[in-house]
């Protein structure tokens, strides 16, 4: 339960590191790569990347959870193409060249969701192709994935979009059970609630997510407090 | 004394030797992801095309024939120019053009005419699937093909069934009222906390059918079916 770091586990000795890239990620194991993005360091309640579409389309489940799937796609396929091509991809036109990566994973998702889900697809409107603009890509590539092997950049985009998807699905439920009183389209309380109609517009979105900090801040307070308590 | 004079002559030590990359790498990357990203990019929207077109016109399709009340066929009318003909000119893409379609029952007779027509709602574009019968300017009813009215209050436009359900039958121009006076037929009664997006709906289908029911009725005079 408690991760207490043990010296020496986490500072390997600095000459078993062949020392890749300057200002490499430490070593990890893939499954710490996959959790950091789902805990330790979530996108949207850890690193508050990517408010604009966790404002926008979290007003009910099924919105979140295809921008969390499609924001997923273009993490790990943009990390994987990043990753790959990391050694070619000269210094100076690095960015151009990740956001090139970025908005062509961006348009196949866009379009690949208009195949198949176009009811969802219409309802995200012009949020799915601002995916391109949400600071998560951009930082993912430039901080991790071009500077690691394949494998844990595909594990760190998982992760993150893993944390992403969580994150906007909590906040979506929230805001379609109170907002709608249904859950994925399907009636929670029968005719006679009245719909709190303020959880679906924006304003609704900015109380979910600050409630949700604050119980979060609360736990972790709490979890502080015990590890005090047991030291 | 020597080394440091040689020292200042050789430039600051702490500069690493920053290797410029040639202008024609630059190029060549880029020009190479860029090629790989569009031909990957038309691969997927060749695949994905019939798929999306498909949709488009299943959504077409089912608002037709629920706005004209389960019609048995129909028959595609095209605006060209200023007048309604069942015949696009040659070349001209299908797609494009402004469409009028109409239903027919099981004994061949006319039920109504659906048209689409757009105007701005509470704050965006509200588009309509509209039917009418060009005759006696009596409305079948609508459908909302795209909304960005408020979740909750406008969009009722579109989820409210008993404020959909008043229009079959009502003789345009229409009307909204807060309370309805019985025997009026061009009479819809606008929804409590939605009056601007109801007005909308209202204004829109009065609009297209001003618009359209002209045009039918000259193209049913030229006696072409």
């Amino acid at each position: 339960m408690t991760a207490v770091p043990v010296p020496g586990l986490v500072s390997a000795p600095p000459s078993s590191a062949p020392a890749l890239v300057p200002g490499a990620p430490p070593p990890a194991t893939v499954f710490a790569d996959v959790w950091r993005g789902i805990g330790r360091e979530n996108p949207v309640l850890v690193q508050f990347l990517g408010m604009c579409p966790t404002m926008a389309v979290t007003n009910v489940l099924a919105n979140g959870l295809a921008m969390g799937i499609a924001t997923t796609f273009v993490l790990v396929g943009s990390g994987l193409f990043v990753s790959l091509f990391r050694k070619y991809i000269a210094n100076e036109v690095r960015i151009t060249s990740y956001i090139l990566i970025i908005a062509t994973f961006v348009t196949l998702a866009d379009m690949l969701l208009a195949a198949t889900f176009p009811d969802i697809s219409k309802a995200l409107g012009p949020f799915i192709p601002l995916i391109v603009a949400n600071c998560l890509l951009l930082g993912r590539a430039e901080a991790f994935a071009a500077k690691v092997p394949v494998y844990r950049a595909v594990a760190d985009g998982f992760g993150m979009g893993a944390g992403f998807t969580l994150s906007l699905c909590l906040l979506s439920t929230i805001r379609e059970v109170l907002g709608k009183g249904s859950i994925l389209g399907h009636d929670l309380f029968g005719p006679r609630f009245e719909p709190w109609v303020f959880m679906m517009m924006p304003p609704g979105g900015f109380l979910t997510l600050g409630i949700a900090l604050l119980g979060l801040a609360w736990v972790m307070e709490l979890r502080k407090r015990r590890a005090l308590v047991t030291a | 004394m020597t080394a440091t004079h040689q020292h200042q002559h050789g430039g600051p030590p702490s500069a690493t030797p920053q290797k410029m990359t040639p202008a024609w790498k630059l190029l060549a990357t880029l020009a190479v992801a860029g090629a790989a990203a569009g031909w990957l990019v038309v691969m997927v929207y060749n695949v994905t095309l019939p798929a999306i077109q498909k949709h488009a016109g299943e959504q077409v399709d089912g608002a037709v024939r629920e706005v004209l009340k389960a019609p048995v066929r129909w028959d595609t009318l095209y605006l060209i120019g200023n007048a309604v003909t069942a015949t696009p000119p040659a070349g001209s893409n299908i797609r494009e053009l402004t469409k009028a379609f109409v239903g027919f029952d099981a004994a061949g007779a006319r039920i109504g005419v659906a048209v689409v027509a757009a105007e701005p709602g509470f704050q965006e574009l509200l588009t309509l699937m509209i039917g009418f019968d060009p005759s006696t300017g009596a409305l079948t009813g609508y459908k909302v093909l795209d909304q960005k009215e408020t979740p909750g209050l406008g969009d009722k436009v579109e989820v409210d069934k008993s404020f959909g359900a008043q229009f079959a039958g009502r003789i345009v121009p229409l009307k909204g009222v807060k309370t309805l006076v019985a025997g009026n037929p061009s009479q819809v009664q606008t929804i409590t906390g939605a009056t601007i997006s109801s007005r909308a709906v209202i204004r829109i289908i009065n609009d297209a059918v001003a618009k359209w029911r002209p045009l039918l009725e000259a193209h049913d005079r030229g006696g072409q079916r």
